[in-house]
């Protein structure tokens, strides 16, 4: 796609903003359906029913409450640091977007294709970090900096199992580039990283536990760095109020919302990127193609995130410490063993 | 050697709990929702349910039980005793009503649907509807007036009343007089 559009505009930065655009506008379309979907799921979990007046079982409920976003005073506390509690929400959804531009959504189209794409992804959602922080900071609001200290303790331990995990499919695929990634496992559902790739059937099967385990924990990291439940704990309502995002309203504290089920989708994508094999059709050749394989990227990101909606609707919240425990003496533990054996299996 | 079989045995737990819970949650996806959409599909109401009260005015012999059985004092009653020229009728219980209601109020936003005041009515007026949608903007609306008299008819039975007993007493007044001059007279014939 950038080559086409390269040949038609040639290299100016209008290029660039209209490579830009496409993420932005899912993002924006995605939170519309996955926030109605989050509340017509949860609801049924608890045998209630959720919207139905805006609409068709109320799917304008979502716009409806973007309007009422919009109308809203925007608050800013009177000891607060004003320049940066103004920015923060939008450091947040910055660092959010930014990882969107190395996401593939299809074999013809990526925001960015770097050749350092997951490393890449890993490193700018960071940022993220920063941001919440400052929304704690700035606020002068004890609840805020709390969850705003809890946030960046938790996103920061849970960055390095994500990055092991990301790290066996990159010794099993061999790029750190996502299209590459994808296409190593092209061709259909057994070629998958999380079934062992495509290699012969007994490397394939003393590989296999191995990417399990990883997938699985990277799944969960993945929970932990978007702060959803059961590791919601930097806006454990019971304890914090809502955490760093306390003191905001409006359309501020709308683009905190925005920024968090962006991250959702995010670490969804790059899961099914890297294990699942991203747009390649699990038919092989059937089914396959670039508008098939938007088709199969956002099925499978949305697979995810229903299970992400599914887990937060089931689980309770950790502890603090037993979050820092799971990451450090559950999930590190378990990759380096993992990372140590898949490096020695595709050795031999 | 247990503090790594304790390891290994909570990390199986916590996946094993989780997948338990997850079951709950998605067999719960399915059940049908419990909720009743309330405006448009309603519970039917038990049958002795005590909600807004109503009072049958046309059966109310202004006898005040109700007024006295309540507990927040919401109700207010006045009445104007007919006279023997009226015939104000007889209640469907066949009480025969002697009072005119000129004022018959019931601060509903005080009341707290109690049913005391249910009881006690000898005619069996006053009563508990099953009518819960009330809801006002202003609460001197929720003081509902159950009397029907117009303000003239008021002012007359006032007057009529009123002349009533000033006939009454004029009639006593010559009485009295009567009897006091029976008195001064002397008796005629004493033995
Ligand atoms: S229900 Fe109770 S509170 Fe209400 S008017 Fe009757 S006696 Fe008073
Ligand atoms: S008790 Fe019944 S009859 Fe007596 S005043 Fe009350 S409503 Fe009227």
């Amino acid at each position: 796609m950038e080559e086409l559009l390269q040949s038609f505009i040639g290299e100016s930065w209008l290029l660039y903003v209209i490579l830009a655009v496409p993420p932005l506008v899912f993002i924006l379309l995605y939170a519309l359906v996955t926030v109605w979907t989050e509340m017509k799921v949860s609801a049924h979990m608890q045998d209630r029913v959720a919207y139905m007046y805006t609409g068709p079982h109320g799917l304008f409920q979502p716009v409806a409450d973007i309007l009422k976003l919009l109308q809203k005073e925007d608050t800013i506390p009177a000891a607060a640091d004003k320049t940066l509690f103004r920015l923060a929400p939008f450091l947040v959804f910055t660092g959010t977007y930014a990882g969107f531009a190395a996401l593939p959504f299809s074999s013809a189209y990526i925001g960015s294709n770097i050749n350092l794409g997951v490393f890449y992804i890993v490193a700018v959602s960071s940022i993220v970090v920063v941001g919440l922080l400052m929304a704690g900071w700035a606020s002068n609001n004890k609840w805020s900096l709390f969850g705003a200290m809890r946030s960046a303790a938790q996103v920061i331990s849970y960055e390095i199992p994500t990055a092991l995990a990301l790290l066996i499919a990159v010794m099993i695929t061999g790029s750190l580039n996502l299209q590459e990634v994808i296409r190593f496992q092209d061709g259909g559902i057994f070629n998958w990283v999380v079934f062992g790739g495509p290699f012969p059937l007994l490397q394939k099967l003393l590989l296999l536990p191995f990417t399990f385990i990883a997938f699985l924990i990277l799944f969960v990291a993945g929970i932990a760095e978007v702060n959803r439940t059961p590791f919601d704990l930097p806006e454990a309502e019971s304890e914090l109020v809502q955490g760093y995002n306390t003191e905001y309203s409006g359309m501020k504290f709308a683009i905190f919302y925005l920024a968090e089920y962006a991250n959702m989708y995010l670490v969804s994508a790059i899961a099914a990127c890297v294990f699942l094999g991203g747009w390649s059709s699990p038919f092989g050749d059937f089914m396959s193609g670039p508008l098939w394989g938007v088709f199969w990227i956002v099925l499978k990101g949305f697979f995810f995130v229903f299970l992400q909606i599914w887990i937060r609707w089931t689980l309770p919240r950790l502890r603090v410490d037993q979050l820092m425990y799971t990451s450090w003496k559950v999930l590190t533990p378990f990759l380096f063993v993992c990372v140590f054996a898949v490096g020695l299996i595709l050795v031999l | 050697m247990s503090a790594v079989r304790t390891y290994f045995r909570d990390i199986w737990m916590a996946l094993f709990t989780v997948t338990v819970g997850m079951r709950v949650t998605f067999r719960h996806l399915f059940v049908p929702a419990v909720t009743l959409q309330y405006p448009d599909a309603k519970l039917k109401l038990p049958e002795r349910v005590r909600n807004r009260l109503y009072v049958n005015i046309d059966d109310c012999i202004g006898c005040d039980q109700c007024s006295l059985a309540c507990p927040v004092d919401c109700i207010t009653i006045e009445t104007i005793k007919s006279t023997a020229d009226q015939d104000l009728g007889q209640t469907s219980t066949g009480h025969k009503k002697r009072l005119h209601v000129p004022r018959f109020d019931i601060d509903i936003a005080k009341c707290c649907y109690c049913g005391l005041c249910v009881y006690p009515c000898p005619t069996e007026c006053i009563v508990m509807t099953d009518v819960y949608e009330f809801s006002e903007s202003d609460r001197h609306n929720l003081i509902y007036n159950y009397s029907r008299m117009t303000s003239t008819e008021i002012e007359e039975a006032k007057a009529k009343f009123k002349k009533a007993e000033e006939e009454a007493a004029a009639k006593k007044a010559a009485a009295v007089a009567a009897a006091a001059q029976k008195k001064q007279e002397p008796p005629k014939a004493s033995s």
